[in-house]
Protein backbone atom coordinates (compact mmCIF):
# COMPACT_ATOMS: atom_id res chain seq x y z
CA UNK A 1 0.00 0.00 0.00
CA UNK A 2 1.34 3.42 -0.84
CA UNK A 3 1.43 6.10 1.81
CA UNK A 4 -1.70 8.12 2.32
CA UNK A 5 -1.76 11.04 -0.04
CA UNK A 6 -2.00 14.43 1.64
CA UNK A 7 -5.69 15.36 1.77
CA UNK A 8 -5.42 18.87 0.36
CA UNK A 9 -3.98 17.56 -2.93
CA UNK A 10 -7.15 15.62 -3.77
CA UNK A 11 -8.99 18.51 -5.36
CA UNK A 12 -10.64 18.85 -8.74
CA UNK A 13 -8.18 21.10 -10.56
CA UNK A 14 -10.93 22.45 -12.83
CA UNK A 15 -13.20 23.63 -10.02
CA UNK A 16 -11.72 27.11 -9.81
CA UNK A 17 -12.12 27.67 -13.55
CA UNK A 18 -15.76 26.56 -13.43
CA UNK A 19 -16.54 28.84 -10.51
CA UNK A 20 -14.91 31.76 -12.32
CA UNK A 21 -17.01 31.20 -15.44
CA UNK A 22 -20.20 30.89 -13.39
CA UNK A 23 -19.44 34.16 -11.61
CA UNK A 24 -18.60 35.80 -14.92
CA UNK A 25 -21.96 34.71 -16.37
CA UNK A 26 -23.85 36.26 -13.46
CA UNK A 27 -21.84 39.49 -13.63
CA UNK A 28 -22.56 39.82 -17.36
CA UNK A 29 -26.20 38.74 -17.25
CA UNK A 30 -27.36 40.93 -14.36
CA UNK A 31 -26.76 44.31 -16.02
CA UNK A 32 -28.30 42.92 -19.23
CA UNK A 33 -31.51 42.14 -17.36
CA UNK A 34 -31.49 45.67 -15.94
CA UNK A 35 -31.02 47.16 -19.40
CA UNK A 36 -33.92 45.06 -20.67
CA UNK A 37 -36.10 46.49 -17.87
CA UNK A 38 -36.79 43.00 -16.63
CA UNK A 39 -38.92 43.41 -13.49
CA UNK A 40 -40.71 40.11 -12.85
CA UNK A 41 -42.68 41.62 -9.94
CA UNK A 42 -44.67 43.75 -12.42
CA UNK A 43 -46.21 40.58 -13.77
CA UNK A 44 -48.01 40.01 -10.48
CA UNK A 45 -49.04 43.61 -9.79
CA UNK A 46 -52.80 43.64 -9.11
CA UNK A 47 -53.55 46.46 -11.57
CA UNK A 48 -51.56 44.81 -14.36
CA UNK A 49 -53.21 41.48 -13.67
CA UNK A 50 -56.64 43.11 -14.05
CA UNK A 51 -55.69 44.73 -17.38
CA UNK A 52 -54.20 41.51 -18.70
CA UNK A 53 -57.20 39.55 -17.48
CA UNK A 54 -59.54 41.96 -19.27
CA UNK A 55 -57.62 41.55 -22.52
CA UNK A 56 -57.53 37.75 -22.23
CA UNK A 57 -61.22 37.72 -21.22
CA UNK A 58 -62.20 39.15 -24.59
CA UNK A 59 -60.83 35.97 -26.18
CA UNK A 60 -63.83 33.96 -24.96
CA UNK A 61 -65.74 32.57 -26.54
CA UNK A 62 -63.80 31.93 -29.78
CA UNK A 63 -65.60 33.09 -32.89
CA UNK A 64 -66.64 29.91 -34.67
CA UNK A 65 -69.16 31.40 -37.12
CA UNK A 66 -69.12 29.90 -40.59
CA UNK A 67 -68.24 33.19 -42.27
CA UNK A 68 -65.19 33.73 -40.13
CA UNK A 69 -64.08 30.10 -40.32
CA UNK A 70 -64.23 30.26 -44.12
CA UNK A 71 -62.08 33.38 -43.99
CA UNK A 72 -59.71 31.69 -41.53
CA UNK A 73 -59.45 28.62 -43.76
CA UNK A 74 -58.47 30.74 -46.72
CA UNK A 75 -55.93 32.50 -44.51
CA UNK A 76 -54.56 29.18 -43.26
CA UNK A 77 -54.05 27.90 -46.78
CA UNK A 78 -52.33 31.14 -47.73
CA UNK A 79 -50.11 31.01 -44.66
CA UNK A 80 -49.19 27.37 -45.23
CA UNK A 81 -48.45 28.11 -48.87
CA UNK A 82 -46.30 31.10 -47.91
CA UNK A 83 -44.37 29.16 -45.25
CA UNK A 84 -43.91 26.08 -47.43
CA UNK A 85 -42.86 27.95 -50.55
CA UNK A 86 -40.56 30.18 -48.49
CA UNK A 87 -38.92 27.24 -46.73
CA UNK A 88 -38.54 25.31 -49.99
CA UNK A 89 -36.80 28.27 -51.62
CA UNK A 90 -34.68 28.69 -48.49
CA UNK A 91 -33.57 25.04 -48.68
CA UNK A 92 -32.65 25.48 -52.36
CA UNK A 93 -30.51 28.49 -51.46
CA UNK A 94 -29.07 27.06 -48.24
CA UNK A 95 -28.11 23.54 -49.36
CA UNK A 96 -25.34 24.53 -51.79
CA UNK A 97 -24.04 27.21 -49.44
CA UNK A 98 -24.04 24.79 -46.51
CA UNK A 99 -22.13 22.23 -48.59
CA UNK A 100 -19.57 24.82 -49.61
CA UNK A 101 -19.14 25.90 -46.01
CA UNK A 102 -18.73 22.45 -44.43
CA UNK A 103 -15.07 21.80 -43.66
CA UNK A 104 -15.75 18.09 -43.49
CA UNK A 105 -16.15 18.13 -47.29
CA UNK A 106 -13.00 20.09 -48.02
CA UNK A 107 -10.62 18.28 -50.36
CA UNK A 108 -7.89 20.89 -50.08
CA UNK A 109 -7.73 20.40 -46.30
CA UNK A 110 -6.41 16.87 -46.80
CA UNK A 111 -2.69 17.27 -46.67
CA UNK A 112 -3.27 20.25 -46.95
CA UNK A 113 -3.32 20.00 -50.72
CA UNK A 114 -3.61 22.43 -53.60
CA UNK A 115 -6.45 24.95 -53.86
CA UNK A 116 -6.53 25.73 -50.15
CA UNK A 117 -6.55 29.49 -50.65
CA UNK A 118 -9.29 29.41 -53.27
CA UNK A 119 -11.33 27.08 -51.07
CA UNK A 120 -11.06 29.33 -48.05
CA UNK A 121 -11.96 32.38 -50.15
CA UNK A 122 -15.07 30.64 -51.49
CA UNK A 123 -15.98 29.59 -47.97
CA UNK A 124 -15.61 33.16 -46.69
CA UNK A 125 -17.85 34.37 -49.51
CA UNK A 126 -20.53 31.78 -48.71
CA UNK A 127 -20.30 32.64 -45.02
CA UNK A 128 -20.80 36.33 -45.83
CA UNK A 129 -23.78 35.60 -48.07
CA UNK A 130 -25.45 33.60 -45.30
CA UNK A 131 -24.66 36.29 -42.75
CA UNK A 132 -26.20 38.96 -44.94
CA UNK A 133 -29.37 36.95 -45.51
CA UNK A 134 -30.03 36.13 -41.88
CA UNK A 135 -28.62 39.38 -40.50
CA UNK A 136 -31.54 41.31 -41.94
CA UNK A 137 -34.74 40.38 -40.06
CA UNK A 138 -37.50 38.86 -42.20
CA UNK A 139 -39.81 41.78 -41.40
CA UNK A 140 -37.32 44.19 -42.97
CA UNK A 141 -36.95 41.94 -46.01
CA UNK A 142 -40.76 41.90 -46.23
CA UNK A 143 -41.11 45.68 -45.97
CA UNK A 144 -38.44 46.00 -48.65
CA UNK A 145 -39.99 43.41 -50.96
CA UNK A 146 -43.56 44.66 -50.53
CA UNK A 147 -42.39 47.74 -52.39
CA UNK A 148 -41.31 45.60 -55.32
CA UNK A 149 -44.08 43.00 -55.42
CA UNK A 150 -46.92 44.97 -53.87
CA UNK A 151 -49.18 43.69 -51.12
CA UNK A 152 -49.68 39.91 -51.04
CA UNK A 153 -47.94 36.66 -50.20
CA UNK A 154 -45.14 36.91 -52.82
CA UNK A 155 -43.07 39.32 -50.77
CA UNK A 156 -43.61 37.19 -47.66
CA UNK A 157 -42.39 34.10 -49.48
CA UNK A 158 -39.17 35.78 -50.56
CA UNK A 159 -38.62 37.39 -47.16
CA UNK A 160 -38.85 33.98 -45.51
CA UNK A 161 -36.67 32.43 -48.21
CA UNK A 162 -33.83 34.91 -47.67
CA UNK A 163 -33.76 34.99 -43.88
CA UNK A 164 -34.27 31.26 -43.48
CA UNK A 165 -31.69 30.40 -46.12
CA UNK A 166 -29.22 32.28 -43.95
CA UNK A 167 -30.17 30.28 -40.87
CA UNK A 168 -30.51 26.91 -42.63
CA UNK A 169 -27.18 27.23 -44.45
CA UNK A 170 -25.33 27.97 -41.24
CA UNK A 171 -26.93 25.12 -39.33
CA UNK A 172 -26.61 22.68 -42.27
CA UNK A 173 -22.86 23.26 -42.39
CA UNK A 174 -22.62 22.80 -38.62
CA UNK A 175 -24.60 19.55 -38.75
CA UNK A 176 -22.31 18.30 -41.53
CA UNK A 177 -19.25 19.08 -39.43
CA UNK A 178 -20.54 17.45 -36.25
CA UNK A 179 -21.20 13.74 -36.09
CA UNK A 180 -18.98 11.18 -37.79
CA UNK A 181 -17.20 12.90 -40.66
CA UNK A 182 -14.69 10.09 -41.29
CA UNK A 183 -16.78 8.27 -43.91
CA UNK A 184 -16.77 11.38 -46.11
CA UNK A 185 -13.10 12.00 -45.50
CA UNK A 186 -12.32 8.42 -46.48
CA UNK A 187 -14.25 8.87 -49.73
CA UNK A 188 -12.46 12.14 -50.50
CA UNK A 189 -9.18 10.33 -49.86
CA UNK A 190 -10.07 7.78 -52.51
CA UNK A 191 -10.71 10.42 -55.13
CA UNK A 192 -14.43 11.07 -54.73
CA UNK A 193 -15.89 14.51 -55.44
CA UNK A 194 -17.41 16.70 -52.72
CA UNK A 195 -21.03 16.16 -53.69
CA UNK A 196 -20.76 12.37 -53.83
CA UNK A 197 -18.74 12.30 -50.60
CA UNK A 198 -21.72 14.13 -49.08
CA UNK A 199 -24.30 11.73 -50.48
CA UNK A 200 -22.37 8.54 -49.70
CA UNK A 201 -20.48 9.59 -46.59
CA UNK A 202 -22.38 12.24 -44.66
CA UNK A 203 -26.04 12.12 -45.64
CA UNK A 204 -26.79 8.66 -44.19
CA UNK A 205 -25.70 9.88 -40.77
CA UNK A 206 -27.00 13.43 -41.00
CA UNK A 207 -30.32 12.98 -42.81
CA UNK A 208 -32.37 12.76 -39.64
CA UNK A 209 -30.94 15.89 -38.12
CA UNK A 210 -31.05 17.85 -41.38
CA UNK A 211 -34.70 16.91 -41.84
CA UNK A 212 -35.80 17.68 -38.33
CA UNK A 213 -34.10 21.06 -38.37
CA UNK A 214 -35.67 21.88 -41.73
CA UNK A 215 -39.13 20.91 -40.47
CA UNK A 216 -38.56 23.02 -37.36
CA UNK A 217 -37.66 25.95 -39.59
CA UNK A 218 -40.88 25.35 -41.54
CA UNK A 219 -42.76 25.57 -38.25
CA UNK A 220 -40.99 28.85 -37.51
CA UNK A 221 -41.89 30.02 -41.02
CA UNK A 222 -45.58 29.42 -40.29
CA UNK A 223 -45.28 31.77 -37.30
CA UNK A 224 -43.12 34.23 -39.20
CA UNK A 225 -45.68 34.41 -41.98
CA UNK A 226 -48.07 35.83 -39.37
CA UNK A 227 -45.75 38.75 -38.79
CA UNK A 228 -45.50 39.16 -42.57
CA UNK A 229 -49.29 39.41 -42.56
CA UNK A 230 -49.08 42.44 -40.27
CA UNK A 231 -47.18 44.29 -42.98
CA UNK A 232 -49.66 43.28 -45.67
CA UNK A 233 -48.36 39.96 -46.94
CA UNK A 234 -51.75 38.24 -46.53
CA UNK A 235 -52.57 35.00 -44.78
CA UNK A 236 -53.57 34.42 -41.17
CA UNK A 237 -51.39 37.29 -40.05
CA UNK A 238 -53.39 39.82 -41.99
CA UNK A 239 -56.59 38.45 -40.47
CA UNK A 240 -55.02 38.63 -37.02
CA UNK A 241 -53.97 42.21 -37.65
CA UNK A 242 -57.51 43.17 -38.63
CA UNK A 243 -59.09 41.35 -35.67
CA UNK A 244 -56.66 42.96 -33.24
CA UNK A 245 -57.32 46.40 -34.63
CA UNK A 246 -61.07 45.86 -34.31
CA UNK A 247 -60.53 44.55 -30.76
CA UNK A 248 -62.37 41.37 -31.72
CA UNK A 249 -61.04 38.94 -29.10
CA UNK A 250 -63.18 36.00 -30.25
CA UNK A 251 -61.63 36.11 -33.70
CA UNK A 252 -58.12 36.43 -32.25
CA UNK A 253 -58.62 33.34 -30.11
CA UNK A 254 -59.92 31.33 -33.08
CA UNK A 255 -56.77 32.28 -34.97
CA UNK A 256 -54.58 31.37 -32.00
CA UNK A 257 -56.20 27.93 -31.84
CA UNK A 258 -55.44 27.47 -35.54
CA UNK A 259 -51.79 28.38 -34.88
CA UNK A 260 -51.61 25.85 -32.10
CA UNK A 261 -52.98 23.18 -34.43
CA UNK A 262 -50.45 24.12 -37.10
CA UNK A 263 -47.56 23.80 -34.64
CA UNK A 264 -48.93 20.42 -33.55
CA UNK A 265 -49.07 19.41 -37.20
CA UNK A 266 -45.46 20.47 -37.73
CA UNK A 267 -44.41 18.51 -34.68
CA UNK A 268 -46.20 15.36 -35.86
CA UNK A 269 -44.64 15.76 -39.29
CA UNK A 270 -41.19 16.04 -37.76
CA UNK A 271 -41.68 12.94 -35.62
CA UNK A 272 -43.01 10.95 -38.60
CA UNK A 273 -40.12 12.01 -40.85
CA UNK A 274 -37.51 11.22 -38.23
CA UNK A 275 -39.05 7.83 -37.68
CA UNK A 276 -39.08 7.01 -41.39
CA UNK A 277 -35.39 7.96 -41.65
CA UNK A 278 -34.17 5.97 -38.67
CA UNK B 1 8.41 1.78 -59.08
CA UNK B 2 5.13 1.64 -57.20
CA UNK B 3 6.13 4.04 -54.47
CA UNK B 4 9.22 5.56 -52.97
CA UNK B 5 9.60 7.21 -49.58
CA UNK B 6 12.83 9.10 -49.14
CA UNK B 7 13.78 10.00 -45.56
CA UNK B 8 10.21 10.71 -44.54
CA UNK B 9 9.59 12.43 -41.22
CA UNK B 10 6.22 13.20 -39.72
CA UNK B 11 5.33 15.37 -36.75
CA UNK B 12 1.67 15.53 -35.82
CA UNK B 13 0.28 18.95 -35.00
CA UNK B 14 0.87 22.38 -36.45
CA UNK B 15 4.29 23.99 -36.81
CA UNK B 16 6.26 20.89 -35.91
CA UNK B 17 5.51 21.24 -32.20
CA UNK B 18 3.56 18.03 -31.69
CA UNK B 19 4.27 14.35 -31.33
CA UNK B 20 6.81 12.84 -33.69
CA UNK B 21 5.34 9.84 -35.51
CA UNK B 22 7.99 8.99 -38.11
CA UNK B 23 11.69 9.68 -38.45
CA UNK B 24 13.84 9.26 -41.57
CA UNK B 25 11.81 6.43 -43.05
CA UNK B 26 12.95 5.30 -46.50
CA UNK B 27 11.16 2.52 -48.30
CA UNK B 28 10.63 1.80 -51.94
CA UNK B 29 8.64 -0.92 -53.58
CA UNK B 30 8.49 -2.18 -57.12
CA UNK B 31 5.20 -2.78 -58.87
CA UNK B 32 3.62 -6.02 -57.72
CA UNK B 33 5.62 -6.28 -54.50
CA UNK B 34 3.82 -7.40 -51.35
CA UNK B 35 5.09 -6.19 -48.03
CA UNK B 36 3.96 -6.25 -44.43
CA UNK B 37 4.70 -3.64 -41.80
CA UNK B 38 4.88 -4.93 -38.23
CA UNK B 39 5.75 -3.30 -34.97
CA UNK B 40 4.39 -2.51 -31.52
CA UNK B 41 1.39 -0.23 -31.01
CA UNK B 42 2.22 3.41 -31.64
CA UNK B 43 5.18 2.53 -33.87
CA UNK B 44 3.84 4.66 -36.72
CA UNK B 45 2.38 1.93 -38.93
CA UNK B 46 -0.87 3.80 -39.55
CA UNK B 47 0.94 7.11 -40.16
CA UNK B 48 3.13 5.44 -42.74
CA UNK B 49 0.14 4.00 -44.58
CA UNK B 50 -1.69 7.32 -44.46
CA UNK B 51 1.29 9.01 -46.09
CA UNK B 52 1.21 6.40 -48.85
CA UNK B 53 -2.55 6.98 -49.16
CA UNK B 54 -1.84 10.72 -49.68
CA UNK B 55 -4.13 11.52 -46.78
CA UNK B 56 -1.38 13.25 -44.80
CA UNK B 57 1.59 15.18 -46.02
CA UNK B 58 4.93 14.29 -44.42
CA UNK B 59 6.73 17.00 -42.49
CA UNK B 60 10.07 16.07 -44.04
CA UNK B 61 11.27 14.01 -46.95
CA UNK B 62 10.04 13.16 -50.39
CA UNK B 63 7.13 10.95 -51.45
CA UNK B 64 6.49 9.43 -54.83
CA UNK B 65 3.39 7.33 -55.26
CA UNK B 66 2.55 5.61 -58.57
CA UNK B 67 5.16 7.70 -60.30
CA UNK B 68 4.34 11.17 -59.06
CA UNK B 69 4.80 13.41 -56.07
CA UNK B 70 1.22 13.84 -54.85
CA UNK B 71 1.91 17.17 -53.17
CA UNK B 72 3.10 18.79 -56.38
CA UNK B 73 0.07 17.79 -58.40
CA UNK B 74 -2.76 20.16 -59.25
CA UNK B 75 -6.11 19.37 -57.62
CA UNK B 76 -7.65 17.41 -60.47
CA UNK B 77 -4.68 15.13 -60.95
CA UNK B 78 -4.32 14.55 -57.21
CA UNK B 79 -7.95 13.43 -57.22
CA UNK B 80 -7.27 11.01 -60.07
CA UNK B 81 -4.19 9.69 -58.27
CA UNK B 82 -6.23 9.13 -55.12
CA UNK B 83 -8.81 7.14 -57.06
CA UNK B 84 -5.98 4.74 -57.98
CA UNK B 85 -5.01 4.15 -54.33
CA UNK B 86 -7.19 1.90 -52.21
CA UNK B 87 -6.92 2.04 -48.42
CA UNK B 88 -8.45 -0.54 -46.11
CA UNK B 89 -8.97 0.74 -42.59
CA UNK B 90 -8.89 -1.15 -39.35
CA UNK B 91 -12.35 0.12 -38.36
CA UNK B 92 -13.79 1.13 -41.73
CA UNK B 93 -15.72 4.38 -41.35
CA UNK B 94 -18.93 3.38 -43.09
CA UNK B 95 -22.20 5.11 -42.15
CA UNK B 96 -24.22 2.63 -40.04
CA UNK B 97 -27.40 3.34 -41.99
CA UNK B 98 -25.80 2.53 -45.33
CA UNK B 99 -26.45 -0.77 -47.06
CA UNK B 100 -23.48 -3.03 -47.77
CA UNK B 101 -23.97 -2.69 -51.54
CA UNK B 102 -23.87 1.11 -51.34
CA UNK B 103 -20.78 0.98 -49.15
CA UNK B 104 -19.04 -1.23 -51.72
CA UNK B 105 -20.18 0.89 -54.68
CA UNK B 106 -18.64 3.91 -52.93
CA UNK B 107 -15.26 2.42 -53.88
CA UNK B 108 -15.76 3.62 -57.45
CA UNK B 109 -16.94 7.17 -56.69
CA UNK B 110 -13.57 8.49 -57.81
CA UNK B 111 -13.87 6.71 -61.16
CA UNK B 112 -17.53 7.03 -62.04
CA UNK B 113 -19.04 10.21 -63.45
CA UNK B 114 -21.08 11.99 -60.78
CA UNK B 115 -24.44 11.23 -62.39
CA UNK B 116 -23.74 7.50 -62.29
CA UNK B 117 -22.87 7.71 -58.59
CA UNK B 118 -25.96 9.83 -57.94
CA UNK B 119 -28.27 7.43 -59.79
CA UNK B 120 -26.78 4.53 -57.84
CA UNK B 121 -28.26 6.02 -54.69
CA UNK B 122 -31.69 5.41 -56.22
CA UNK B 123 -30.92 2.14 -58.02
CA UNK B 124 -27.43 0.58 -57.95
CA UNK B 125 -25.76 0.91 -61.36
CA UNK B 126 -23.89 -2.32 -60.70
CA UNK B 127 -25.21 -5.12 -58.51
CA UNK B 128 -23.16 -8.07 -59.78
CA UNK B 129 -19.81 -6.33 -59.17
CA UNK B 130 -20.31 -5.61 -55.47
CA UNK B 131 -21.94 -9.05 -55.03
CA UNK B 132 -18.86 -10.76 -56.53
CA UNK B 133 -16.47 -8.86 -54.29
CA UNK B 134 -18.52 -9.65 -51.17
CA UNK B 135 -18.75 -13.28 -52.30
CA UNK B 136 -14.95 -13.50 -52.35
CA UNK B 137 -15.06 -12.66 -48.65
CA UNK B 138 -17.94 -15.04 -47.90
CA UNK B 139 -20.39 -12.20 -47.40
CA UNK B 140 -22.58 -12.34 -50.52
CA UNK B 141 -25.72 -12.99 -48.49
CA UNK B 142 -25.39 -9.62 -46.73
CA UNK B 143 -25.40 -7.59 -49.97
CA UNK B 144 -28.59 -5.66 -49.21
CA UNK B 145 -28.23 -5.57 -45.43
CA UNK B 146 -27.64 -2.35 -43.59
CA UNK B 147 -24.16 -2.00 -42.14
CA UNK B 148 -25.41 -1.51 -38.58
CA UNK B 149 -26.71 -5.10 -38.74
CA UNK B 150 -23.19 -6.44 -39.39
CA UNK B 151 -20.65 -7.58 -36.84
CA UNK B 152 -17.25 -5.91 -36.53
CA UNK B 153 -15.57 -8.59 -38.61
CA UNK B 154 -18.28 -8.43 -41.28
CA UNK B 155 -18.00 -4.65 -41.46
CA UNK B 156 -14.26 -4.99 -41.85
CA UNK B 157 -14.87 -7.31 -44.80
CA UNK B 158 -17.29 -4.81 -46.36
CA UNK B 159 -14.43 -2.30 -46.15
CA UNK B 160 -12.13 -4.78 -47.88
CA UNK B 161 -14.76 -5.49 -50.54
CA UNK B 162 -15.08 -1.76 -51.24
CA UNK B 163 -11.36 -1.49 -51.94
CA UNK B 164 -11.36 -4.68 -54.04
CA UNK B 165 -14.23 -3.18 -56.03
CA UNK B 166 -12.24 0.05 -56.44
CA UNK B 167 -9.52 -2.00 -58.22
CA UNK B 168 -6.67 0.30 -57.14
CA UNK B 169 -3.11 0.24 -58.47
CA UNK B 170 -1.76 0.49 -54.93
CA UNK B 171 -3.48 -1.59 -52.27
CA UNK B 172 -2.95 -0.38 -48.68
CA UNK B 173 -4.34 -2.22 -45.68
CA UNK B 174 -4.15 -1.01 -42.09
CA UNK B 175 -4.76 -3.98 -39.78
CA UNK B 176 -7.22 -5.41 -42.31
CA UNK B 177 -8.13 -8.54 -40.35
CA UNK B 178 -7.94 -7.36 -36.72
CA UNK B 179 -11.61 -8.09 -36.02
CA UNK B 180 -11.79 -11.48 -37.75
CA UNK B 181 -11.31 -15.01 -36.53
CA UNK B 182 -8.23 -16.85 -37.89
CA UNK B 183 -10.13 -18.67 -40.66
CA UNK B 184 -11.75 -15.52 -42.03
CA UNK B 185 -8.52 -13.60 -41.57
CA UNK B 186 -6.74 -16.16 -43.73
CA UNK B 187 -9.49 -16.00 -46.33
CA UNK B 188 -9.32 -12.20 -46.44
CA UNK B 189 -5.53 -11.98 -46.60
CA UNK B 190 -5.62 -14.66 -49.30
CA UNK B 191 -8.07 -12.57 -51.36
CA UNK B 192 -5.89 -9.48 -50.96
CA UNK B 193 -2.93 -11.45 -52.23
CA UNK B 194 -4.78 -12.98 -55.14
CA UNK B 195 -6.07 -9.53 -56.12
CA UNK B 196 -2.54 -8.11 -55.95
CA UNK B 197 -1.12 -11.08 -57.85
CA UNK B 198 -3.75 -11.26 -60.59
CA UNK B 199 -3.58 -7.57 -61.38
CA UNK B 200 0.10 -7.11 -60.61
CA UNK B 201 -0.45 -4.34 -58.10
CA UNK B 202 1.49 -3.53 -54.96
CA UNK B 203 0.11 -4.57 -51.57
CA UNK B 204 1.23 -2.97 -48.31
CA UNK B 205 -0.37 -4.17 -45.09
CA UNK B 206 0.27 -3.27 -41.50
CA UNK B 207 -0.33 -6.24 -39.24
CA UNK B 208 -0.41 -6.75 -35.54
CA UNK B 209 -0.07 -10.52 -35.79
CA UNK B 210 3.53 -11.44 -36.53
CA UNK B 211 2.68 -14.96 -37.67
CA UNK B 212 0.27 -13.68 -40.35
CA UNK B 213 2.91 -11.26 -41.63
CA UNK B 214 5.62 -13.92 -41.85
CA UNK B 215 3.35 -16.55 -43.33
CA UNK B 216 1.91 -14.42 -46.11
CA UNK B 217 4.29 -11.64 -47.03
CA UNK B 218 7.60 -12.10 -48.87
CA UNK B 219 8.96 -8.85 -47.44
CA UNK B 220 8.55 -7.63 -43.87
CA UNK B 221 9.41 -4.23 -42.44
CA UNK B 222 9.77 -3.74 -38.69
CA UNK B 223 8.85 -0.33 -37.37
CA UNK B 224 9.43 0.91 -33.84
CA UNK B 225 9.04 4.42 -32.42
CA UNK B 226 8.70 5.85 -35.93
CA UNK B 227 11.89 4.34 -37.26
CA UNK B 228 12.62 1.34 -39.45
CA UNK B 229 14.28 -1.39 -37.42
CA UNK B 230 14.57 -3.91 -40.23
CA UNK B 231 13.50 -4.39 -43.82
CA UNK B 232 14.05 -8.04 -44.70
CA UNK B 233 12.71 -10.88 -46.78
CA UNK B 234 10.39 -12.88 -44.53
CA UNK B 235 12.69 -15.89 -44.57
CA UNK B 236 15.47 -13.80 -43.05
CA UNK B 237 13.40 -12.37 -40.20
CA UNK B 238 14.97 -14.15 -37.25
CA UNK B 239 13.57 -14.63 -33.81
CA UNK B 240 16.14 -12.31 -32.30
CA UNK B 241 15.14 -9.53 -34.66
CA UNK B 242 11.50 -9.93 -33.62
CA UNK B 243 12.30 -10.01 -29.89
CA UNK B 244 14.27 -6.82 -30.41
CA UNK B 245 11.36 -5.17 -32.25
CA UNK B 246 8.85 -5.90 -29.49
CA UNK B 247 11.34 -5.39 -26.67
CA UNK B 248 9.14 -2.97 -24.81
CA UNK B 249 6.14 -5.29 -24.77
CA UNK B 250 5.65 -8.48 -22.78
CA UNK B 251 7.77 -11.53 -23.51
CA UNK B 252 5.24 -12.93 -25.99
CA UNK B 253 5.13 -11.94 -29.61
CA UNK B 254 1.70 -10.80 -30.79
CA UNK B 255 0.06 -13.46 -32.93
CA UNK B 256 -3.26 -13.97 -34.64
CA UNK B 257 -5.04 -15.94 -31.93
CA UNK B 258 -2.61 -15.21 -29.11
CA UNK B 259 -1.01 -18.65 -29.40
CA UNK B 260 2.61 -18.63 -28.28
CA UNK B 261 4.94 -18.08 -31.17
CA UNK B 262 7.80 -20.52 -31.64
CA UNK B 263 10.69 -18.78 -29.98
CA UNK B 264 14.37 -19.27 -29.23
CA UNK B 265 13.84 -19.29 -25.50
CA UNK B 266 11.84 -22.50 -25.77
CA UNK B 267 13.94 -25.61 -25.47
CA UNK B 268 12.59 -27.03 -28.66
CA UNK B 269 14.29 -29.99 -30.19
CA UNK B 270 14.50 -28.58 -33.68
CA UNK B 271 17.17 -26.05 -32.90
CA UNK B 272 14.99 -23.51 -31.12
CA UNK B 273 14.88 -21.32 -34.17
CA UNK B 274 11.91 -19.63 -35.66
CA UNK B 275 9.77 -21.87 -37.79
CA UNK B 276 8.83 -20.24 -41.03
CA UNK B 277 5.83 -21.94 -42.45
CA UNK B 278 5.72 -21.92 -46.21
CA UNK B 279 3.17 -19.38 -47.43
CA UNK B 280 -0.11 -20.99 -48.38
CA UNK B 281 -0.76 -21.11 -52.05
CA UNK B 282 -2.67 -18.13 -53.32
CA UNK B 283 -5.86 -19.33 -54.90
Amino acid sequence: MPDKLPRERLRDPDARMRATWALFAVVVLWPLLLVAQFRPADLFDARNLAVMGGFAGQFFPPNLSGDFLALALKGTIETLAMATAGTALAVLLAAPLGLVLAHSLSISRIGPGPGRGAGEALRALARFALLLMRGIPEIVWALLLVRAFGLGPASGVLAIAFTYAGMLGKVYSEILESGDTRPARLLLESGSGRLMAFFYGLLPGAAQELTSYTVYRWECAVRASVIMGFVGAGGLGQLMDQSMKMLNGGEVSTLLIIFLLLVLLADALSVALRKSLS
Amino acid sequence: MSFELDRIGLVHGQGGQGQRALRAVSISAARGERLAIIGPSGAGKTSLLRILATSIRPTEGRVAVLGCNPWQLPGGELKRLRSRIGAIHQAPPIPPRQRAITAVIAGRLGQWPWWKSALSLIYPADIAGPRDQLARLDLADRLFDRCDRLSGGQLQRVGVARVLYQRPDLLLADEPVSAMDPALADLTVNQLHSEAASRGVTLVASLHAVDVALRWFPRVIGLRAGEIVFDLPAVKVSDGVLRDLYASETGMLPTQDNQPFASASDDSADGGGLKIVAPPRVI
